[in-house]
Order: C-alpha cells, then sequence, then structure tokens
C-alpha cells in the first residue's frame, strides 16, 4: 500500500508494462495507448495484480476520429467575397455523401476507448485502442475478463461498427431490427437515410429514403483557438499597461 | 413413451405496466422458471451523443434531463462537470452548494419514485400515492428555481442559471384549492424556497418512516424480496454495477465520499451498505439514502442562508453578461452575442466526468477538438451496465421474480437507450 502511494499511476505503468503503453496524464485522469494486439495481455494484469486490480470496467465506447480538427467555417482567408454559409462544403454533420467528411491528419478512424475503475484503489484508467483496419475495424473482445463490459461492446459495434472479437453475442442492440449501417460513424448523415411511414395503398410500413426532413446547420462548426489565444494575449497586455 | 418436453418461450414487453418503459424481455421458461432471459433494449434511442455534436455546448443541458427523467440534474451535472473539466473553471461555491442540494432533492425524487413503482409492481398500491405527495412538493422547488417541474436546464458551465427565489410561490384559490385546503397547502410557502425547503426537510423524516411502516416489516413485501435476485459483491463489479446496486451487495462505495465532486466533502453524511446483496436489501439502502439525502439538504440550506454570493462565474465567454451591463458596454453585448450565436471553443482533449447519480455512477466521457461543439459525447448510464446483468441474475428464478428484479434495477429506458 505505501508502494501505491508514494508513485503515481502513471509511473508505475510504464515500471511495469514500458513501451507498450503510451502514457499521458492530463486533469489528473490517466489515459495509456495500446495497440489492438496487446490489450489482452495489459487487460488481464490490470484487472489481477493486486497493484492495478482494475475490478470494474465502467464504460467502453466507440470513437469515430474521422474529420477531428476540421471546421464547418473558416474564418481564417475572408476575402472580399465574404463569409461562407457554413453549410456548404466537406464537413459532419453533412447530409450529402459527397460532403462528407474526409480527414488526412488521422491516420486511424476508429478507437475503443475503456474506462477502468478500481474500487479498492479508487482510482480511475483510461485505455485507448485504435483499429488497424478503417475498412474492417476488429478489436479483441475484454468480455473474458470483465463479463460486464459485454452490452458495451454491442453497443459500440452497433454505433461504430467496430468487431469484437471473442465477443459471445455480438449483435446489434439500440438500433432497429434490420438496421443497416452504423449511424453514429462521423460521415453518416444526422437525418439518416431512411424514414418509415404506412402505406394504406400497401397496408404497411414501408421503408423509403429521406424526403421529409430539409436540414439545416443553424451553428457552424468552429475552431479559434489561435484567435482566442491572441485575445487573451492582447487583452493581458493591455492591462500590463494600464497599471 | 417418451415425449419431449420443449421449453415455451415467453415475450414480456415493450408495453407493460411492470416493463418500467419500454423494455421487451424475452424468456425461455421451463414452467414458471426462468431458463435465459433476453432483454431488447433501444426502442426509446434518440441519439442524444449523436445530437450533442451537432450543437454547441450549451444547447445540449436540456437533453441530458431527457436521459434519465426521472433524475435530472444529476446528469446534468456530469454534462456540465465534464465541460468545466476540459474549460478548466469552477462554479462559485455558492453555485456549488445548490448543486449539491438540487443533487439530493433530484435523489429523494428519484428514489420516491422507485419506491412507488417497484412497490406497485410486487403488489403494494398505497405507497405510490404517498411517495407522489412528497415528490409533488420537490418538483415545486425545480419549478421555483428553473420553471420547469422536470426537465430543468439548471445547471450551467460556470455555475447554475440563476439563483434561488426569494419567494416560494403559493397556490392559488380555484374550485380545487380553496379554505382551509388552500391554508394547508401554502402554510410552508410563506417565505423563500429556503424556508420550504427548511419546513420540508423537518417534516420528511417522518414521511419516510411513513413509507417504512407500510413496507419493511411487511410479510407479504419481505416474501418478494427477501433471498431475491441476490448479487455477490464479486458479481455486481464484474458486471460493472454501481451505486444501490453495489452497495446493497456490502460494498461501500459512493463517489461522494471516495472522489467528492461539488461540495459533498464539506458534508457530514454515512453511506448506507447493505449484507445479503437482495432486494429487500437495496430497498434498505435506498430508503436510508432518502434520508441521508435529507441531512444534506439541511446542511446545504443553512450554508445558503448565511452566505449569499454570486452563482455563475464572471467569464463572458462562458457565461452571458447581465442585462444591466449589456445596455451600457458594448464589450458585453458583443459577448452575449457571441454566446448565444456561436457558443464557446472547449479546448482540445478529453475528459471523463462522473457523479452519483439516484442510480448510480453517471458518467459523462467528452472529447473536444477545440471547436465550439463537442466532438465526441459519451454519456455511461449506469441502468445499461445494470440491466447487461439481468440474465446472469434471474436463471432459476420464478416469473414474478423477474418483475422484482427490474424494480430492484431501479431502470428508467431513458438513460438505458440514450
Amino acid at each position: 500500500m505505501t508502494d501505491l502511494q508514494s508513485s503515481s499511476l502513471a509511473e508505475r505503468l510504464a515500471a511495469r508494462f514500458g513501451d507498450t503503453l503510451k502514457i499521458s496524464t492530463a486533469r489528473n485522469e490517466t489515459t495509456a495507448e495500446l495497440a489492438a494486439a496487446d490489450l489482452l495481455a495489459v487487460a488481464s494484469a490490470l484487472h489481477d495484480e493486486p497493484g492495478f486490480s482494475f475490478g470494474e470496467l465502467v464504460d467502453l465506447c466507440g470513437v469515430d476520429y474521422l474529420g477531428y480538427g476540421q471546421t464547418e467555417w473558416d474564418t481564417q482567408t475572408v476575402t472580399g467575397t465574404g463569409f461562407s454559409r457554413g453549410v456548404e462544403g466537406e464537413a459532419m454533420g453533412r447530409f450529402q455523401w459527397s460532403d462528407r467528411p474526409r480527414n488526412v491528419d488521422q491516420p486511424r478512424r476508429f478507437a475503443s476507448v475503456i474506462h477502468l475503475l478500481s474500487v479498492e484503489h479508487n482510482q480511475r484508467l483510461r485505455l485507448r485502442v485504435f483499429c488497424e483496419d478503417d475498412s474492417l475495424p476488429m478489436l479483441p473482445s475484454v468480455s473474458g475478463i470483465w463479463p460486464g463490459v459485454n452490452w458495451f461492446e454491442r453497443e459500440a459495434f452497433d454505433l461504430y461498427g467496430i468487431i469484437y472479437d471473442g465477443h459471445p453475442d455480438l449483435r446489434r442492440i439500440l438500433t432497429d431490427y434490420g438496421f443497416v449501417g452504423h449511424p453514429f460513424r462521423k460521415d453518416f448523415p444526422l437525418i439518416g437515410n431512411v424514414e418509415v411511414r404506412y402505406d394504406p395503398d400497401q397496408k404497411r410500413v414501408i421503408y423509403e429514403p429521406v424526403t421529409s426532413v430539409e436540414p439545416r446547420v443553424l451553428v457552424p462548426r468552429t475552431i479559434r483557438d489561435d484567435a482566442d489565444l491572441l485575445q487573451a494575449k492582447a487583452e493581458a497586455a493591455d492591462h500590463w499597461r494600464e497599471n | 413413451m417418451a415425449q419431449e418436453i420443449r421449453n415455451y418461450t415467453m415475450n414480456f414487453g415493450p408495453q407493460h405496466p411492470a416493463a418500467h418503459g419500454v423494455l421487451r424481455l424475452i424468456m425461455e421458461m421451463d414452467g414458471e422458471t426462468i431458463v435465459r432471459a433476453d432483454p431488447h433494449v433501444g426502442l426509446l434511442h434518440r441519439g442524444t451523443e449523436k445530437l450533442a455534436e451537432s450543437k454547441p455546448f450549451n444547447q445540449s443541458i436540456g437533453y441530458m434531463d431527457r436521459l434519465d427523467y426521472v433524475s435530472m440534474m444529476c446528469n446534468e451535472h456530469a454534462y456540465v462537470k465534464a465541460i468545466e473539466n476540459l474549460l478548466g473553471i469552477e462554479a462559485p461555491e455558492r453555485a456549488q452548494y445548490i448543486r449539491t442540494m438540487f443533487d439530493e432533492i433530484t435523489r429523494i425524487l428519484n428514489h420516491l419514485m422507485w419506491l412507488g413503482s417497484n412497490a406497485l409492481d410486487l403488489g403494494a398500491m398505497a405507497v405510490f400515492l404517498y411517495a407522489f405527495r412528497e415528490r409533488e412538493e420537490l418538483m415545486d422547488c425545480y419549478e421555483a428555481v428553473s420553471g420547469a417541474r422536470m426537465h430543468a436546464t439548471y445547471y450551467r458551465p460556470g455555475g447554475v442559471y440563476r439563483d434561488l427565489p426569494a419567494q416560494m410561490p403559493q397556490y392559488r384559490e380555484s374550485p380545487w384549492h380553496k379554505g382551509k385546503d388552500l391554508k394547508r397547502l401554502n402554510q410552508w410557502r410563506e417565505g423563500s424556497m429556503l424556508d420550504f425547503l427548511d419546513a420540508f426537510t423537518a417534516d420528511f423524516p417522518t414521511k419516510v418512516d411513513e413509507y417504512e411502516e407500510l413496507l419493511t416489516t411487511n410479510r407479504i413485501w419481505k416474501q418478494r424480496t427477501v433471498g431475491i435476485g441476490v448479487v455477490s459483491p464479486e458479481h455486481a463489479q464484474a458486471w460493472g454495477m454501481t451505486g444501490a446496486m453495489l452497495r446493497g451487495s456490502g460494498v461501500a462505495w459512493d463517489l461522494r465520499k471516495k472522489q467528492p465532486y461539488a461540495k459533498y466533502a464539506e458534508m457530514d453524511f454515512d453511506i448506507p451498505v447493505g449484507v445479503n446483496g437482495d432486494c429487500y436489501d437495496r430497498y434498505l439502502v435506498r430508503v436510508e439514502e432518502m434520508r441521508q439525502s435529507n441531512r444534506i439538504i439541511k446542511q446545504c440550506v443553512q450554508w445558503l442562508r448565511a452566505n449569499p454570493g454570486p452563482v455563475m462565474v464572471e467569464n463572458y465567454k462562458v457565461a452571458p453578461p447581465k442585462r444591466e451591463e449589456m445596455k451600457e458596454s458594448m464589450e458585453a453585448l458583443i459577448h452575449h452575442f457571441k454566446l448565444f450565436t456561436e457558443g464557446y471553443g472547449v479546448p482540445a482533449g478529453e475528459t471523463y466526468a462522473a457523479v452519483e447519480a439516484p442510480k448510480g455512477e453517471f458518467g459523462c466521457y467528452l472529447v473536444s477538438d477545440g471547436a465550439n461543439k463537442p466532438f465526441r459525447v459519451h454519456l455511461r448510464a449506469p441502468g445499461f451496465a445494470h440491466l447487461s446483468s439481468i440474465d446472469t441474475i434471474v436463471r432459476g428464478h420464478l416469473l414474478a421474480d423477474v418483475v422484482a428484479m427490474i424494480g430492484t434495477y431501479d431502470l428508467v429506458f431513458g438513460e438505458v437507450d440514450r
């Protein structure tokens, strides 16, 4: 127990697993990134070894990094033509397949993020595993170590299409019976692909391409960290001059 | 002559009064014994997390109320806390006390709803009526502070929307409320909201006694709950259980004590823990939690009375400037315009913020790429983890025990399906 208190979780992880984990700590939260091939070995060590004893898997979710850091409204290069309406061009939240985001910055799209909790040591750890192949995202299932992950992996499969190898019952969970596609992917349109209505002629419920919704982006996505920084610096300089 | 006996498959829900919403359960039965239970969820899936990705941060707070629609403000708390983590801001002290108080009001609201509906499922009608009497009083507090009885959108990054009202709204005379009846309804509502809560908390323990009178030693209640749905501590942890499900099995784990947020570190309260991990123990744990919540509310009321102050940060990048200021200052007007048209950018990064919601650990995993909209929001709902374990627990139980088990999970499908 003394050993636990004297060194931080990040240090102990680095000492135990070495280069297998890429560890970062921010806001008192420890994140470890690792390769899919190492996941099962690392996970069972984290679960079993008394120094870690992460007995509880609190959360697992998929993330699609497509379009990370991409904006819908570029205000850096304003020309005489004025601003765009923010509703044209390719980005997330677009509704045409041709406008889907295509990001070249992120080498890999899909990741599975696991949040672990150790009730004994009162500590948390985040694991992130990227899928090697974007066209067939596949990861080993940790359901043999934490059985409670069952539904969380089903959810990530349903919403992102990540296939968990070794999962006992990988079915869709949240979407409708017979649903096509993985709705939380960034290139899946917000309004969906099909809509449902009752057809009085055929006397049954039918699926059709979406026509009843005309979507608009009311607030474009913008990233202004540089502008904010400049502003803050200018204000600080003013403040300094005044005093 | 040998005869083949086949198991019977039974469909339960999605429209069933004991399904607590829209749970569809396919059960394989051997006579009246459960061989296998396969829950089908997602009938209330609205894609909250995806919707949140398409909106500025503040516009999704209202969606959080609609997840677990019985413990609204606790959900808001997790989401708001995640944004505050990334922004690196902290709400003023008074706002933190208000949040603590409303989290506990929410806990009582939730547990009253659970107590009433669970008792109703197991055949006790009266508790439901009693529980809703007190729920109404507390919903009035929600309304007084936010204008809405349930979907409050009261917590904001940087504090709470506004300070507590100086006058508790009163009932007006109507054909249904008049004379002595009206006077009784308004007797606590003469002063401020804190006066009202003071009177409520003084009275509430006797109300909890009333519920306990109806159930705790009730022979039928005990027959339906004692020894039913036993969850061992190891089982509970392996299946990601939190909250009363974990404490009922004897694990003293409560985020309010172990990883305190808001003002829980300053509060004096106890964590009730069960022994056997059955439905009855979880009932006892939740009833005791209501008494403890009552204690916390009392302490908050005391502090809030003595310490006026701001309830929102003065950072106009996050919080709107005051109306009066906007009449005078161009800066304030610009800030207001920017905040309500574009929102605010949140520094790139990721965080997981969890609160001890009445049902267990409600967490919000937030990824930001620096934009004015979240890149990814994942909401960790306690009910989702709990329900996934139902198959392992109800195997070998009788059909009627499934209803007891669904009740003891304290399920709300708004959060399970998101």
